[in-house]
């Protein structure tokens, strides 16, 4: 034993710096990334489901808007709302999911080895992320359209347009804010299940429990709009925002966002990948 | 060539990895041996950079892993094969990193073929896979940028014996093309049929490295006789050590002064051949053992 003992490194003997000669390869580009982080968002089973549910869902709500609105609510603007509305619950989620699959699922062993540059990895996600979002609220803005026109002509209304592009920019803005959301919570608690949960909270649970609040409490009735970020997203939607607006959701946006964000992806950057 | 030079790794006061330095030559198949949670895994992440090193540095072909350029057509690995998502099949598994990598895409089915998954089993998902099968895909996922060096985690966990022969004959293949392998196990018969350098760690530290055939022979040889304590005494009193090993005596003589000292005590010999496998496998309980001792009693 001693003998191996006594001689702890290998042998150096050989030590030839001779590789052979190698082919440099090209860095890999940022489209690259993205196309394959993009390609990751719809091949898994619930990837790819939930952008079915996501699309299934616009054209039922189409279908229950010619349905059920009486002929003056068949408007763009409750066409647009009745697909906007699930799509804004559903997109998050394609956030989270895009972020934790790497640790949930351990993908990032592979996917961090591949892209030895976890920054990269989570702009490319963030990139994709809002490329989806955008894509997807064209769709709903476009399918719409169609049902707009299909459904008053149906019906021997008048098609009327009366979402301006005004009001589109603040509908397709709150919903950014709704992925980013989505966004952070996975950065932040980088578990499916978790994450899932805590966005459901922030979307459901919170806003009732503050509108409760509000309404019994003048105080914070008055503070609302300075430190509640869900109900100045929702906001959002109705539009039309002065400066104080736009100043209250900065300072909501910057502490409930922007920092568990930046929180979130300083640990990203540290921890480990196992 | 991997270099590791002095890595360390701490969690607070415990420290996974101390001082770890060993390297891997181009043209041969280095077995990084040890016990389950010695440091064989977090060395290997730390080297292709998912866990940051206390301190040390640790090199592929040169360069910080981060410093590569497209580390996958450098340097293939594969950790943990499990650690795949479960919802995606094995062939968009192999998809995805070739995508990566940007190699054509005809990549994709010579490494399924390479690897013996069926075009049916690689459009099941990986949660249907049994673990041999994920090795394989894991395999398959290291080689398709076709690097130079490869580093591989337990890579033989979960294979059947023909498995491992079949990937025993890949790496000396890899290897022989002048590629650098790098594989970890805990059970030293597997490493043992492939490795040609061995670097065993535990708890942390390594604590034997070289040649295959260095380490062999410092394991002495192994003779046998039916009357052992007599051949025991004989060689103690002839001035070698004399230990016992199963069914036998395992001593740092070699074959011809053993026998010289059973013919001189006319002891007859039943059984005289190089302590190769019991012995390394001894030596390596007993080592790891120690370090065992030292750090609960420290």
């Amino acid at each position: 034993m001693s003998a191996t003992m006594s001689n702890p490194v290998m042998d150096n003997t050989q030590v030839a710096e001779s590789e052979r000669p190698r082919a440099e390869h090209a860095p890999i580009p940022f489209r690259t990334v993205f196309g394959v982080e993009l390609r990751k968002a719809f091949d898994t089973r619930s990837g790819f489901w939930l952008m079915v549910a996501i699309a299934a869902t616009g054209v039922i709500a189409t279908g229950a808007v010619l349905a059920f609105a009486s002929n003056s609510d068949l408007t763009y603007d409750n066409f647009a709302a009745a697909i906007g509305v699930p799509m804004t619950i559903l997109l998050p989620v394609v956030a989270i999911l895009a972020v934790t699959g790497e640790w949930s699922q351990r993908a990032g062993l592979t996917t961090f080895t591949l892209v030895p540059h976890r920054g990269r990895v989570i702009r490319a996600k963030l990139a994709v992320t809002i490329a989806i979002g955008l894509a997807s609220m064209a769709l709903a803005l476009a399918v719409g359209a169609v049902g707009n026109i299909v459904g008053t002509g149906l019906k021997g209304v008048d098609t009327t347009w009366d979402l301006s592009f005004t009001s589109i920019l603040y509908i397709v803005g709150a919903d950014l804010i709704g992925m980013m959301i989505g966004f952070m919570l996975g950065v932040l608690l980088r578990n499916s299940p978790g994450a899932i949960v805590a966005y459901f909270s922030y979307w459901f649970v919170i806003p009732t429990l503050t509108a409760l609040l509000a309404a019994n409490q003048d105080w914070f009735e008055k503070a609302q709009p300075w430190v509640d970020f869900s109900f100045n997203q929702n906001r959002m939607y109705d539009g039309s925002f002065d400066l104080t607006d736009w100043t209250q959701l900065f300072v909501t946006g910057t502490v409930w966002l922007l920092l568990p964000l930046a929180f979130g992806l300083w640990r990203v950057m540290r921890a480990e990948v196992k | 060539m991997i270099i590791v030079d002095s890595l360390t790794k701490k969690y607070g006061g415990f420290t996974a990895v101390d001082h770890v330095t060993f390297r891997a030559e181009p043209g041969r198949v280095t077995g990084f041996l040890g016990p389950n949670g010695a440091g064989k895994s977090t060395t290997m992440r730390i080297l292709v950079g998912l866990t940051p090193a206390s301190s040390g540095t640790a090199t592929v072909l040169g360069r910080r892993y981060a410093d590569l350029p497209n580390p996958g057509r450098e340097i293939g690995v594969l950790l943990d094969a499990s650690a795949q998502h479960a919802g995606r099949t094995g062939r968009e598994i192999l998809t995805l990193a070739q995508r990566t990598m940007r190699v054509p895409r005809g990549r994709v089915d010579e490494m399924l073929e390479l690897v013996s998954l069926s075009e049916q089993e690689s459009e099941r998902r990986v949660r249907d896979y049994s673990l041999g099968m994920r090795q394989r895909l894991g395999i398959a996922t290291a080689l398709i940028g076709d690097p130079e060096a490869l580093v591989l985690d337990e890579p033989a966990n979960g294979l059947d014996p023909a498995g491992i022969r079949w990937m025993r004959d890949l790496l000396r293949g890899f290897a022989n093309k002048g590629g650098t392998v790098m594989l970890s196990s805990h059970l030293l018969h597997e490493i043992e049929v492939i490795a040609d350098d061995l670097v065993v760690i535990g708890n942390g530290r390594i604590v034997a490295a070289g040649t295959k055939s260095s380490l062999l022979a410092a394991a002495g040889t192994f003779a046998s006789a039916p009357d052992l304590t007599a051949l025991s005494t004989a060689l103690t009193g002839a001035g070698h050590t004399a230990e016992a090993s199963l069914g036998g005596i395992r001593t740092d003589a070699d074959a011809a002064q053993v026998g010289q000292v059973a013919l001189a005590a006319g002891v007859p010999l039943t059984e005289l051949r190089p302590a190769d496998g019991a012995g390394l496998e001894e030596m390596f309980l007993e080592l790891t053992k120690d370090n065992a001792r030292e750090d609960v009693a420290a």
